[in-house]
C-alpha cells in the first residue's frame, strides 16, 4: 500500500461527499414536484408525456396500484427487449449484420438489463446490434435505474408521511427521475467522456493496421452515452466485453475517477433526499455514514489484500513489492483497481476496471461480501437505500427495545407487518445465491463451466449467482456463464432478487404511510448518531453476512489459507 | 433511578431456586414438550423436531452397531436439553403466578347468595355462581360478597384483603365512587345491597385467576412481531445449512447429518427463542407482585411506550392533606391572637387540616391544646352547606365564638351576625351597614386571601365573636422527592401533566413546585378526555390513574388506563390496568416496568444474535477439516477436536439458555437516564458481550470436556 494510493481512495470519499448533498437537494426539489432550475425547459416535456400516456400526475397511488404499475411496467420492458435481441437480425441499425441472439441469452439479457444487474453472458461488440445496444439495452439501463429510485423515494414516503393512503404516483416518479436527474446528467457526463476521448458513433467498426503490419478491426459505436449511465445508473453493462478496463469505455485516470464517483453519486445523494425528507438531514448522513464505515472496511480489506500480492510471486522472479498486478490495467494500477472494485460491487453497478477473477483470493472476497450483504453499501440507485432501510428496520427491531419502548423509526412504529415484510424481502437473498450455487456445483452442467479447479471455481460460481441476485452484474470472470443452465438460472436469479425484495419493500411503505407518526423525545432511540451508525453495521455484518460464512469458508478463505501454504487454483 | 420505595407491600419474590416452584416446573417442561405446544414458540419447535430427528438417526446407528455412537449420543441429549430448558424457563415463570392463582381460588370458595326479588325482600339463597348481572343480593356482616357488583343501598365496611393483601376493612355505600365491591372479599359490619355486574366466570376474582396464571396469555404485538423475526431468522439459517452438503459435495468431503444439526441449532437464535414467552411471563408477574393487575400484556408494552403522564394533584404529587403554613392577621390583630382563636376553633376538628392549625400554633407561639369540657364549648362541625366549622363556649365567663372556614363563607358569617346582633338592639335589617372599620378589615383579609391562593395555597378566614382576625395558609404539600422524580421522568423523554380541579393561579404556583411540564387546573372530566386526544393526536402515548365513574372515558381513552381498586366498577371496566392498592404514584412504576420487559426482550435478542458468531468460528472449521485442512486457522479458540468443538457448542448454546433464566426473570435493570445513554450501556453490555462471551465460554467448556473425556 502507498501514500499515492491511500490519497486517491481519500480523494474518491471527499468527492462523493461533497456532491451527496447538492444531489440530495435538487432529487427532493424534483420528486416533490417543486421547480428547478430545469423546470422552464423540461415541465413542458413532461406535461407533454403525461398528456401522451394519459396520466394524471396529480393522482396518487396507493402501495399496491404503485407495485402494479412498476410491474407491469418492467415486464413489458423485458418482453419488448427480449423481441428486440430475437429479430435483431431483421431489424435496422445492425451494420455489422448480428443474428438473432439464442432464446435462453436472450431472456437472460432481457431479465438482466430490466433488474438493473447487467449481467452479460456475451460479448457487447460481438453479439449486440446498435438498435438493441441503444434502444433496448440503453433504455433499460435509464428506466431500471429510474425504477430504483422512484421505488426509493416511495419508501421515503412511506417514513415521511403519517397517515396517507399513497406512496406516489409511479408513473410521475418514473419520469421526473428520467427526465430531470438521470438524462441531463448523462448528457453533460457523455460529452465529458468524448472530451476525454471515448468513441461516439453510430458508423461501422474501424479497421486499422497494426504496427505488424496486421489488420485489426475495432469496434466501435456510441460508447460514450452508454458509458454515462452506465455509472450513473448503476448498470455496469459496458458496451465492450473488457468494460471499463477497455480503453474505448475508460481511457484514464480522470475519467477513472469519475467513473467511480459517478458510481456513488446518485445512491448518495438518495441518502440525503431521504433525511430532507423526513426533516432531518442527519438522519440521510447516518445512513450514508454506515454505508461508508463498510465500504472503507471493504476497501481497506482489497487494497492491503492486492498490494500483498501471492507469495507464489517470490519464486517466479517477479518483485512482491509490486502487488498483485494480474488481470489489472497498468494505467489503473492497485489502489484504484481495488478501489473501483470495492465500488463497483458496494453500488451494485457491476461495472469492472480489473478483473475480479485474477484478484487475490481476499481481495476477491470483498467484491463477494459486498454483493452479499444486499448491495446496500451505497448501493444500486434506490435499491440501495431501500436495502439499507430494510436493514435498518431489522436493527432497530433487535437493538430498539433495549431503551425500553416498542421499537420505532423516525416516528413510526415498527411492528409484525413491518418485520414479515422484512424477512420475505431478506430471505430471498440467501435462498437465490446459496440455493442456486449449491445446486450448480452438484450438477456436472453447473461444473463443466468452470474455468478453474477448486475453492476457485466454487467461488466463481457462487460470485455469479451472488452477483445476480445482489443485481450487481459484476462477473467474477472465468466462468463460462453462456450456456442453458447458466442462462435460465441466473435469469430466475436476478428476477427474484430484484422483484421479490421490492413487492415486500413496496407494502412496508403503504404500511408506514398509513401510520400515525410518534412524537420524538429523550426517550426515543436516537438514530442520528455514531452508537446507531455502529448499531447498524453491526446487524448488516451478523444477519445479512454471516449467513454466507460457510460458502466464503469454502470458498476465498480456503483458498487464501491454500495460497499462502503454496497451493493455487 | 428510584425503584419501587421500601415500605411498599410486594409479595416476596420467589427464587429460581425455590422447590416449591422449581419441582413442578421440572415435570411441567416435560409436559410441554407436546409437539401442539411447542409449535407455539417456531424457534424451539425447530429445535425439537431436530432434536427428533437425530435421536431417530441415533437409533438407526445404534441398531446397525454403526461407529461414534457416544458422541451422537451426547448430541441428542444436549439437544432434547436445549428444548427442555427453555420449557423450564417457562414453566419456572408460570409457576410464580401458579403460587398466586392458588391462594386467590382460596378465596372464591362456593359459597350461596341471598337473592333478592324485585320488591326487595329475600327470595331464596341460590349458590354465588348462578348470579346473573341485574340480581340484586343482599349481603349481612361475615357474608362474603358473592359476585362483583354496585352497591344500589347501605354502607358497610368490607375485608379486600383476599383480592389486596391489604386487611384494613374499607368503606363501600352506595352511590358515588365508592360503590363497588368485589366478589371473594368479606363484609365485615352491616349490611348491603349488591346489584351484580359480573357473568359467571367472568368476575373480577376470576380475571385475576387467569391473569396471575397466565392461562389466557395471549402473545403481545410485538412479541408476536419479534417471534416472526426470529422464524424469519431460522429460515436463513435452514437455507445457510441445507447449503452446505451440496458445497462439501462439491469440495469431495461430506458433512455428518449430526454436524449439520449442531451448526443448525447452535446458529439460530435459540436464546431468545427460548427465553421470550418467559420474560413475557415475569413481566406481568412484576405487575401482579406490584399489586396492578394488567388485563393485557399489550397494556404492559404500551406502558413503555408512554410519553404522557397524567398525574392528579391530590394524592399522587402533594400530600393529601393540606397543612398549616402560617397565620397572617388583618391589621390591629396579632399573629398571637389570631393563632389562638384559629386554635381554639380548631381544637374539636379531626381533618388533617384542622390538627395541623393545632400543631401550628403549638410550635409557633407555644399555645398549648385546651380540652373542650374545660372550655364548656360545644363543637360547630363543618357542613357543605355552610363550610364553616368552630366551636360555641365561654373562657373565663365570657362567651366566645370562633369560626374559621372558607373566606366567603367566613365574610357572610360575620355580616350575618352583626346583622342578627343589630336586629336584636331593635335596628332595621336595612339599617345595618358595615362600618368603615369592618369594611377595611374586609378589604384587607380578601386581599391576604388572595395572595396565599395565587400562591397555591388555601386560604382559611378566621373569625372571633363576629370580627374578622385573619387567614390561615394552608399549604399543599408537595411530596418530598417528587420533583426529582419528574426530573428522571423528564430524562426518560416522559412528559408530566398535573391535573387538578384547583383555579389556574393555585394549580401554576404547585406545578412550579413540584416540577411538573404542564398541568390542567379547574379539571373536568370532559377536559381530561380532551387533553388526552390532543396528546394522542400530537403521537403520543397517554397513561393516567382514577377512580371515579366520570374517569371512564378517559380511561377508556388512555393507552394506559390504571384504574384504582377503589374507584367504580365503570372505571375498573375502563381502565387497562387496575391497580389493588389504590395508589395514583405508582403510574410512575408501572411505566419503569413495562420499559424494563421490553428491555429485557431487546437485551436477549441481541445478545442470542451476536453469540452467532462465535458458534460459526468453532463449529466451520470442524465442520470441513476433514477435506480443507486449511481452515484449522480459523479455529481461533484453539478447540481440542472437531468433536469437542462441536459438543461444546452445542452445550454453551443449551446452558445459556439456563445462565440467563435469572436475568429473564428479574429483567434488565432500568434506568432513568435517556435513551442514548441507556442504548449505549445495553449495547456494550449485551451487544459486545454477546460477542465475547461465547467465544470464553465454548472454549471453557471444550476444556472441560475433553479433560473429562467425554470425546
Amino acid at each position: 500500500m502507498t501514500v499515492n494510493g491511500w490519497i486517491q481512495i481519500l480523494l474518491f470519499v471527499l468527492l462523493v461527499a461533497a456532491v451527496t448533498r447538492p444531489l440530495g437537494g435538487f432529487m427532493t426539489r424534483v420528486f416533490n414536484g417543486e421547480r428547478s432550475f430545469l423546470s422552464s425547459l423540461l415541465r413542458p416535456i413532461e406535461r407533454g408525456l403525461y398528456r401522451l400516456a394519459g396520466v394524471d400526475e396529480a393522482a396518487e397511488q396507493h402501495w399496491t396500484a404503485y407495485a402494479v404499475s412498476m410491474l407491469l411496467f418492467s415486464a413489458a420492458g423485458m418482453a419488448v427487449l427480449y423481441l428486440m435481441q430475437r429479430l435483431q437480425g431483421v431489424l435496422p441499425f445492425n451494420p455489422t449484420g448480428m443474428a438473432a441472439v439464442p432464446a435462453d441469452l436472450a431472456f437472460n439479457t432481457a431479465a438482466s438489463f430490466t433488474t438493473n444487474t447487467n449481467w452479460q453472458n456475451y460479448g457487447g461488440e460481438s453479439t449486440m446490434s446498435h438498435l438493441v445496444q441503444m434502444a433496448g439495452l440503453t433504455f433499460h439501463n435509464y428506466v431500471s435505474a429510474a425504477t430504483g429510485t422512484a421505488l426509493a423515494v416511495a419508501l421515503v414516503r412511506g417514513f415521511a408521511r403519517a397517515s396517507a393512503r399513497t406512496v406516489g404516483n409511479f408513473w410521475v416518479d418514473l419520469t421526473r427521475c428520467t427526465l430531470y436527474v438521470l438524462l441531463p446528467l448523462c448528457v453533460v457526463y457523455a460529452l465529458f467522456l468524448v472530451w476525454q476521448g471515448v468513441p461516439q458513433t453510430l458508423g461501422a467498426y474501424a479497421e486499422a493496421t497494426t504496427l505488424e503490419g496486421a489488420k485489426q478491426t475495432l469496434a466501435l459505436g456510441p460508447v460514450a452515452s452508454q458509458e454515462a449511465i452506465k455509472m450513473l445508473g448503476t448498470n455496469g453493462g459496458g458496451f465492450f466485453n473488457a468494460n471499463s478496463a477497455h480503453p474505448f469505455e475508460n481511457p484514464n485516470a480522470l475519467t477513472n475517477l469519475v467513473q467511480m464517483v459517478s458510481i456513488f453519486a446518485l445512491g448518495a445523494g438518495l441518502t440525503n433526499l431521504f433525511g430532507r425528507m423526513v426533516g432531518d438531514e442527519r438522519q440521510g448522513w447516518a445512513i450514508l455514514a454506515a454505508m461508508g464505515v463498510l465500504f472503507l472496511a471493504g476497501v481497506t480489506v482489497a487494497y492491503w489484500a492486492e498490494a500483498q500480492g501471492n507469495p507464489a510471486f517470490a519464486a517466479l522472479g517477479i518483485d512482491p513489492a509490486a502487488g498483485n498486478m494480474e488481470g489489472k490495467e497498468t494505467r489503473f494500477g492497485i489502489a484504484s483497481s481495488a478501489l473501483f472494485a470495492t465500488v463497483t460491487t458496494a453500488a451494485s453497478c457491476g461495472a469492472v476496471n480489473a478483473m475480479h477473477d485474477s484478484f487475490t483470493p481476499l481481495g476477491g472476497m470483498v467484491p463477494l461480501v459486498n454483493i452479499m450483504l444486499g448491495e446496500v453499501i451505497v448501493g444500486g440507485v434506490g435499491a440501495g437505500l431501500y436495502g439499507m432501510l430494510l436493514f435498518v428496520i431489522i436493527a432497530l427491531f433487535v437493538a430498539g427495545l433495549m431503551v425500553g419502548r416498542t421499537p420505532e423509526y423516525l416516528g413510526k412504529k415498527l411492528e409484525a407487518k413491518e418485520v414479515k415484510m422484512t424477512m420475505l424481502a431478506i430471505l430471498c437473498m440467501p435462498l437465490m445465491m446459496l440455493g442456486l450455487t449449491a445446486a450448480a456445483v452438484v450438477t456436472d452442467t453447473g461444473v463443466a463451466s468452470m474455468a478453474n479447479a477448486g475453492p476457485h471455481g466454487f467461488t466463481e460460481v457462487l460470485y455469479a449467482y451472488v452477483s445476480g441476485a445482489g443485481n450487481n452484474g459484476s462477473a467474477f470472470a472465468g466462468l463460462s456463464g453462456n450456456t442453458p443452465w447458466y442462462n435460465l438460472t441466473l435469469g430466475l436469479d436476478m428476477l427474484v432478487g430484484r422483484f421479490l425484495v421490492i413487492v415486500p419493500m413496496l407494502a412496508i411503505a403503504g404500511s408506514l404511510a398509513a401510520k400515525r407518526r410518534a412524537a420524538a423525545s429523550a426517550g426515543t432511540f436516537p438514530t442520528h448518531d455514531a452508537l446507531f451508525v455502529g448499531l447498524l453495521v453491526g446487524v448488516i455484518l451478523i444477519v445479512g453476512g454471516l449467513t454466507f460464512f460457510p460458502a466464503l469458508a469454502l470458498g476465498p478463505l480456503v483458498e487464501h489459507l491454500a495460497m499462502n501454504a503454496g497451493t493455487l487454483f | 433511578m428510584h425503584t419501587v420505595p421500601k415500605d411498599r407491600k410486594r409479595s416476596p419474590v420467589a427464587t429460581v431456586l425455590d422447590p416449591a416452584i422449581l419441582g413442578p416446573a421440572l415435570a411441567e417442561s416435560v409436559r410441554k414438550l407436546d409437539p401442539r405446544l411447542m409449535i407455539r414458540n417456531p424457534v424451539m419447535f425447530c429445535v425439537e423436531v431436530v432434536a427428533a430427528l437425530t435421536t431417530l438417526l441415533f437409533l438407526r446407528d445404534l441398531a446397525t452397531g454403526a461407529g461414534g455412537i457416544g458422541f451422537a449420543l451426547q448430541i441428542v441429549v444436549w439437544l432434547w436439553f436445549t428444548v427442555l430448558f427453555a420449557n423450564v424457563a417457562e414453566a419456572i415463570a408460570e409457576g410464580r403466578g401458579k403460587a398466586q392463582a392458588a391462594t386467590l381460588r382460596k378465596a372464591r370458595t362456593e359459597n350461596s347468595a341471598r337473592l333478592l326479588g324485585p320488591d326487595g325482600a329475600v327470595v331464596q339463597l341460590v349458590p354465588a355462581t348462578s348470579l346473573k348481572p341485574g340480581d340484586l343480593v343482599l349481603v349481612e356482616a361475615g357474608d362474603l360478597v358473592p359476585s362483583d357488583g354496585e352497591v344500589i343501598e347501605g354502607v358497610a365496611s368490607v375485608n379486600e384483603a383476599a383480592i389486596t393483601g391489604e386487611s384494613a376493612p374499607v368503606i363501600r355505600e352506595s352511590g358515588g365512587d365508592r360503590s363497588a365491591v368485589t366478589g371473594g372479599t368479606q363484609v365485615i359490619s352491616d349490611w348491603i345491597k349488591v346489584r351484580i355486574t359480573a357473568a359467571p366466570g367472568s368476575t373480577f376474582l376470576d380475571r385475576m385467576i387467569a391473569l396471575v396464571e397466565g392461562a389466557q396469555r395471549q402473545k403481545t404485538p410485538n412479541e408476536i412481531a419479534l417471534n416472526i423475526l426470529l422464524a424469519g431468522m431460522t429460515i436463513i439459517f435452514v437455507i445457510a445449512v441445507a447449503t452446505i452438503p451440496g458445497f462439501a459435495a462439491y469440495a469431495g468431503g461430506s458433512v455428518g447429518v449430526l454436524v449439520l444439526v449442531a451448526l443448525f441449532v447452535t446458529l439460530i437464535p435459540t436464546t431468545i427463542g427460548a427465553l421470550l414467552s418467559a420474560i413475557g411471563i415475569a413481566g406481568m408477574d412484576r405487575l401482579v407482585r406490584f399489586n396492578v393487575l394488567a388485563m393485557s400484556g399489550r397494556a404492559v408494552e404500551a406502558a413503555g411506550d408512554v410519553d404522557t403522564l397524567l398525574l392528579d394533584k391530590t394524592g399522587t404529587i402533594t400530600l393529601g392533606n393540606r397543612q398549616a403554613a402560617e397565620f397572617l392577621p388583618v391589621s390591629g390583630v396579632s399573629e398571637r391572637d389570631l393563632a389562638d382563636a384559629a386554635q381554639l376553633a380548631s381544637l374539636a376538628d379531626e381533618t388533617p387540616e384542622g390538627r395541623s392549625i393545632v400543631v401550628l400554633a403549638k410550635e409557633a407561639y407555644g399555645i398549648r391544646g385546651r380540652e373542650m369540657a374545660e372550655l364548656h364549648a360545644h363543637f360547630i362541625p363543618f357542613s357543605a352547606q355552610t363550610r364553616i366549622s368552630g366551636i360555641d363556649g365561654d373562657i373565663g365567663g365570657g362567651g366566645i365564638s370562633v369560626r374559621k372556614g372558607a373566606v366567603d363563607a367566613v365574610l357572610a358569617h360575620v355580616q350575618g351576625s352583626a346583622r342578627s346582633a343589630a336586629v336584636g338592639r331593635g335596628g332595621t335589617v336595612a339599617a345595618v351597614r358595615p362600618g368603615p372599620a369592618v369594611a377595611a378589615a374586609e378589604q384587607e383579609l380578601t386581599a391576604i386571601a388572595e395572595r396565599v391562593a395565587n400562591a397555591g395555597g388555601t386560604p382559611l378566614a378566621v373569625a372571633r365573636d363576629g370580627r374578622l382576625l385573619g387567614i390561615v395558609h394552608l399549604k399543599d404539600i408537595v411530596k418530598g422527592g417528587i420533583r426529582e422524580r419528574f426530573a428522571a421522568l423528564r430524562q426518560m423523554g416522559i412528559r408530566t401533566v398535573m391535573i387538578t380541579g384547583d383555579n389556574p393561579m393555585t394549580a401554576a404556583a404547585i406545578a412550579a413546585e413540584a416540577g411538573v411540564d404542564d398541568f390542567l387546573a379547574q379539571a373536568t372530566p370532559e377536559a381530561k378526555l380532551q387533553l388526552i386526544r390532543d396528546e394522542q393526536a400530537k403521537g403520543k402515548l397517554v397513561a393516567m390513574c382514577g377512580d371515579g365513574t366520570n374517569d371512564a372515558p378517559a380511561l377508556a381513552q388512555a393507552d394506559v388506563g390504571v384504574a384504582m381498586n377503589t374507584g367504580t366498577m365503570a372505571a375498573r371496566e375502563a381502565g387497562n390496568m387496575v391497580d389493588l392498592d389504590s395508589d395514583p404514584t405508582k403510574l410512575i412504576e408501572i411505566v419503569e416496568i413495562g420499559k424494563q420487559l421490553l428491555m429485557t426482550r431487546g437485551a436477549l435478542t441481541t445478545f442470542s444474535i451476536a453469540n452467532d458468531v462465535a458458534k460459526y468460528f468453532a463449529i466451520i472449521p470442524a465442520m470441513f477439516l476433514a477435506f480443507y485442512p486449511q481452515l484449522q486457522a480459523l479455529n481461533v479458540m484453539g478447540l481440542a477436536s472437531p468433536q469437542s468443538a462441536i459438543l461444546s457448542a452445542i452445550i454453551f448454546n443449551a446452558l445459556i439458555i439456563v445462565a440467563l433464566i435469572p436475568l429473564s426473570l428479574k429483567g434488565v435493570r432500568y434506568r432513568a437516564v435517556g435513551a442514548a445513554a441507556l442504548l449505549r450501556r445495553n449495547l456494550l453490555v449485551y451487544g459486545l458481550g454477546g460477542l465475547a462471551v461465547p467465544f470464553a465460554g465454548i472454549k471453557a467448556i471444550d476444556v472441560i470436556v475433553t479433560t473429562i473425556g467425554l470425546v
